[in-house]
């Protein structure tokens, strides 16, 4: 058997898989954002579920707050997590713990950390009766929104306690691999604790920084279960609203939820341009 | 480095690494003081009565959250079947062959990882129906491959491109069939990559959310949808219980992971998506 016979049977069955199921859904779900589904008669593709949801109001605060969070949350746990690197590899009293937790954490899937954040930052929640016990307030209205809030910040903070750990892993085993040699140099020659951070670490784990986040931020960007758990009501994360649109009783919705779904995929898309630019080098082990 | 460092500078450490600590298991101590509690009202800081209610509910026969737990272990089980199966091969094609068009078969590969379900989902449901395989275990644990493959398949190639097919040739030269050098050759070299690989595809599955959700039509109730339909419905006690038995896995593989774990490894990109 000739080696192209031989790499095209072993790739057949997971790119079979992968075709199918993740292109073949989404260019099934393009086809009906275009509303053209030849099976159910509808053959005349049009534009008008785009139309819909780029004239709708919703629509753009979903797309602002949906941005936002994945922005805010991916950028805050990312100077985070460099910073808890940076700790965690120097020795010091409790560094096996961290890095033990650190590891439970990102076991911990991100509804279980969702309904902490709620329990911890609700109105009635542990920090609410904290600071009821100090006398800070008097009655929970008084305790700050910070769940179901505009801002989402409860969302937020969900994310950046799941995505250190994430980020972080993989900054620490990028610190270790690059090793103190150039530092050390750097010191040497005179160059101050922040420049050597500044001009020789941190250029150095930046690749590898920039595709974890990558990730982060595409995760958080199309994620439903936290936002919808920890989210307001109005305006709510696109990925709720695709899918609440989708279930609608009205059917003619579902096209429009689909059309919101295709959005997602193209800022993916963009986002697989960086994670590939920035992470070639990892996937070639 | 280390030795010249101040003792302000090492405490400053020391200080932030107990920040970081508390942080870290902050939200999972709610969930676990609720398990226990029998009612546990605002402005209380804990509860004034414990009890084992929740978890003897959790554990009873009749409320369904054990049925789910087999259930969701069985999704993911398979699931973790089906990737390896289909996933060692394409690493070793990707992971020892050089070949026109093998950028592109990465990114393929890759997308999925990148791309969140419910961009994807949406246009599998309309097929499924179509199918017969909405609301069905066998749809669901279909959908599970989507996230879970890519891992298997990154995991793998790192495996095989460290891994010397020349004893395969060697086994193949004394007379050992293909069957017999796979198992007695191969399988022995790659073992720890399909272990991590597995792990990880087990944990990708065990998360899943929406995908479930929506080729499941709420009829495949695997754990975390119990565990969301509870926290939405306020039985904060049973969302506790159930909550903590649904991160136990990910905690029993880690510690059975741990030396294997680093970041070096494609297979921590898997944690993106738990």
């Amino acid at each position: 058997m000739s080696d192209r016979m031989k790499i095209f049977l072993l790739l057949l069955p997971a790119m079979f898989i992968i075709v199918v199921l993740f292109f073949g859904g989404l260019a099934i779900g393009a086809m009906r954002s275009f509303n053209y589904m030849p099976v159910i008669g509808l053959t005349q593709p049009n534009f008008d579920a785009y139309i819909s949801v780029f004239t709708d109001r919703e629509f753009y605060l979903s797309f602002a707050l949906t941005f936002h969070i994945a922005f805010t949350s991916t950028v805050i746990s990312s100077v985070l997590a460099i910073g808890a690197a940076l700790l965690l590899r120097r020795s010091f009293i409790g560094r096996g713990l961290v890095n033990f937790l650190f590891q439970i954490n990102l076991t911990v899937p991100h509804l279980v950390g969702a309904i902490g954040m709620l329990y911890l930052f609700s109105q009635s929640g542990s920090f609410a009766r904290l600071a009821a016990e100090f006398n800070l307030i008097a009655s929970p209205a008084d305790f700050p929104a910070l769940v179901f809030d505009p801002y989402a910040i409860g969302i937020i903070l969900q994310y950046v306690w799941k995505e250190i750990p994430f980020i972080g892993v993989i900054v620490l085993a990028n610190m270790q691999s690059i090793g103190e040699d150039y530092e050390s140099v750097a010191r040497s020659l005179g160059a101050s604790k922040w420049q050597t951070f500044r001009y020789v670490l941190l250029p150095l784990i930046f690749p590898g920084v920039l595709s974890a986040s990558v990730m982060v931020f595409a995760f958080t960007f199309g994620a439903y279960e936290i936002p919808a758990i920890l989210g307001a009501n109005f305006p709510a994360a696109l990925p709720v609203l695709a899918y609440r649109k989708y279930t609608d009783v009205d059917l003619a919705a579902r096209p429009e939820a689909i059309a919101m779904a295709i959005v997602i995929a193209l800022l993916s898309a963009v986002m697989i341009y960086f994670y590939v630019r920035y992470s070639r080098r990892r996937i070639r082990g | 480095m280390a030795t010249q460092e101040s003792l302000g500078m090492r405490s400053f450490r020391v200080l932030t690494g107990a920040v970081l600590i508390t942080w870290l298991i902050l939200p999972l101590i709610p969930l676990a003081i609720w398990s226990f509690a029998k009612g546990w009202f605002y402005p209380d800081l804990l509860p004034r009565n414990w009890s084992m209610r929740a978890w003897e509910y959790a554990m009873s026969d009749t409320a369904g959250v054990l049925d789910s737990l087999w259930l969701t272990i069985w999704i993911s089980l398979v699931a973790t079947f089906l990737s390896i199966l289909v996933g060692v091969p394409a690493g070793r094609a990707l992971g020892m062959y050089k070949f026109r068009g093998k950028e592109i078969v990465e990114l393929m590969i890759l997308a999925p990882t990148i791309v969140p379900g419910i961009a994807v989902v949406l246009g599998i449901h309309s097929v499924f129906i179509s199918m017969g395989l909405n609301n069905t275990v066998h749809g669901v644990i279909l959908v599970h491959l989507i996230p879970t493959l890519p891992y298997m398949v990154l995991v793998m190639a790192g495996i095989f491109s460290n891994y010397d097919p020349a004893f395969e040739a060697q086994a193949r030269s004394l007379g050992a069939s293909p069957l017999k050098t796979f198992w007695y050759v191969t399988l022995p070299a790659i073992r720890p990559g399909i272990i991590v690989g597995g792990l990880f595809a087990f944990l990708v599955s065990w998360s899943q959310y929406i995908l479930t959700l929506l080729i499941g039509g709420g009829r495949v109730e695997t754990l975390p949808l119990l565990l969301f339909n509870f926290a939405t419905s306020g039985r904060n006690d049973i969302t506790g219980a159930i909550g903590m038995i649904y991160i136990l896995p990910g905690i029993i593989i880690l510690l059975l992971t741990a030396k294997h774990l680093s970041g070096r490894s494609g297979a921590v990109g898997g944690f993106g998506q738990i």
